[in-house]
């Protein structure tokens, strides 16, 4: 289990994340990230961690619960 | 047994290809080499809040030497590798040390196209931290800007300048810079957007010489214009850094040529991966090349996998994308437009008043010949830019693309074609 976490002021809105892990993020009207969700499973974890590396300004974070 | 894997490009691709080969597990050794003495840096800033002053060198960083140690990558800095020997399975550095390896994976980027005139000095190009810190001391003085070129770095450089208080010219021998890549129609709106934000442009015209110094520089234009500048900046593109391959006996053309995996063909242990790499993409039915960041992450990935497991490769056909911030707008462009026969507009960047809360934003949905969607333009709006990334992963066709998207707009943006 880990915990995933989002810098809503340094998001850009590029959305690399929501393609990476769709039922994990997503993205308001206004450009910002929305997490779907703050805990994951051990399975969702890659496509997390490709989400966190393919962020252009690095504004997501997931951490070990 | 993959033992070891050198890296050659400490930038992104190279950065992401070692990250990604540690979170799969692979537990071998990892060596990342760079021509630059720097820490692994990002570019996209360089052109816009790292240029402007808003962003400070951390913020651009992409591996700290910790962060380095810690995934155990071999960092060696500062030297350039000059020769990749295929049969002995070494790369030779600049300074005669030669470094063996199971699997390397070029990542050695491209360069900017060097400048075609020559000053004295105030003319840059832009590509490396070094280039933004020294464009960045010019820019802050007071004095007219010149860009040349009108293409995505040179419409940043222009607007990071314009937003610094100064005056500045862009100058393309194309009538409409963009229009290329997006169309006539929608290439115009970028033309527009320059004049709204005063910025004057000199398109259709080419350049004949830049001569004299910082604060003190002439540009003369093919129509016989003349234009005085503190500062000029040339933003004509990049070329490959694959020069130093050609002594390799891999076949090098516009890039490292390689097959669906990304591969170098002829060579099953050498990978590229980012700008140098040309790679068949199954999707295209022809080997592209593509210089842009998401690609390089995501080609990072699957090269990353398939070092780690040859029993099972996957082909690299990534949804191409690319963002660029200019002025108000925030554009993405997903697919590729200039594989597309015709295109339909919903919303309307022409009147910033359009949308009443905020900036305008619109989407340019594009289609081919056999009405597949195959590519999108997106300006300030990330719920289109996220449907259209979906349709275009999934292969829609052109009409369902448009009906989810004029859905998604509401009722208030009518299309117009
Ligand atoms: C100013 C600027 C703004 C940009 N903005 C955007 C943007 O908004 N959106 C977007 O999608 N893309 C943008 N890009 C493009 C994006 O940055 C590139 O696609 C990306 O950097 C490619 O990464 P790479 O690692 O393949 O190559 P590079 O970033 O070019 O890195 C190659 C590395 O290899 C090193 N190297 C080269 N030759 C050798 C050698 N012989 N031996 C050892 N090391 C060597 C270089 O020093 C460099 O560190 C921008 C680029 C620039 C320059
Ligand atoms: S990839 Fe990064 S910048 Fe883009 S939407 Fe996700 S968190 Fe925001």
């Amino acid at each position: 289990m880990a915990v995933v976490k989002a810098d809503f002021e340094t998001c850009q809105g590029y959305a690399n994340c929501v393609m990476a892990a769709p039922e994990v993020y997503d993205i308001d009207d206004e450009g910002t990230v929305v997490l779907l969700k703050e805990e994951i499973t051990d399975e969702e974890r890659a496509k997390v961690d490709e989400a966190v590396n393919s962020c252009p300004v690095s504004a997501l974070s997931v951490e070990d619960a | 047994m993959t033992a070891s894997v050198v890296i050659v490009g400490s930038s992104v691709a190279g950065v992401r290809t070692a990250q990604a080969l540690r979170r799969g597990a692979y537990e071998g050794r990892i060596v990342l080499l760079g021509a630059e003495s720097e820490l692994p840096y990002d570019k996209p800033p360089l052109s816009k809040q790292f240029l402007a002053g808003e962003w400070p060198a951390e913020r651009v960083a992409l591996l700290s030497a910790e962060a380095a140690e810690q995934a155990r990558i071999e960092l060696q800095l500062g030297v350039a590798a000059d020769h990749l020997d295929v049969a002995e399975r070494q790369v030779v550095m600049a300074n005669g040390k030669r470094i063996g390896y199971d699997v390397v994976v070029l990542a050695t980027g491209s360069q900017a196209r060097p400048s075609p005139w020559v000053a004295e000095s105030g003319l840059h190009v832009l590509r490396t931290i070094a280039d933004s810190q020294a464009l960045a001391a010019d820019l802050a003085r007071d004095g007219p800007v010149v860009v040349v070129g009108g293409g995505f770095i040179g419409a940043e450089v222009a607007a990071t300048a314009r937003s610094l208080g100064r005056e500045v010219t862009i100058v393309d021998p194309l009538e409409v810079p963009v229009g290329r890549l997006l169309g006539r129609e929608v290439g115009s709106m970028f033309v527009d957007l320059h004049h709204r934000n005063r910025v004057a442009t000199h398109f259709g015209t080419g350049v004949k010489s830049v001569e004299g110094r910082a604060g003190q520089l002439t540009v003369r234009l093919t129509d016989g214009q003349t234009l005085t500048a503190a500062t000029v900046v040339v933003g004509i593109g990049a070329l490959p850094n694959d020069s130093w391959l050609a002594s390799s006996g891999l076949l090098v053309d516009d890039g490292v040529v390689c097959d669906e995996y990304c591969r170098a063909v002829n060579a099953p242990e050498v990978f590229a991966v980012g700008d140098v790499a040309r790679w068949m993409h199954l999707g295209y039915g022809e080997s592209c090349r593509v210089e842009h960041w998401t690609n390089a992450v995501d080609q990072a990935a699957c090269v990353a996998h398939n070092v780690f497991h040859p029993e099972a490769l996957r082909a690299y056909r990534p949804v191409e994308y690319v963002w660029s911030d200019q002025y108000d707008w925030k554009i993405q462009i997903v697919g590729r437009p200039t594989r597309a026969t015709s295109h339909c507009l919903i919303g309307d960047l022409g009147r910033p008043s359009a949308r009443a809360a905020g900036k305008p934003r619109a989407v340019a949905l594009y289609k081919d010949d056999s009405a597949q969607f195959t590519a999108a333009a997106i300006v300030n709006w990330p719920k289109a830019l996220v449907t259209a990334r979906r349709l275009l992963a999934v292969g829609s066709s052109f009409d369902d693309a448009l009906s989810q998207l004029e859905q998604l707009a509401g009722p208030r943006m009518e299309p117009i074609s």
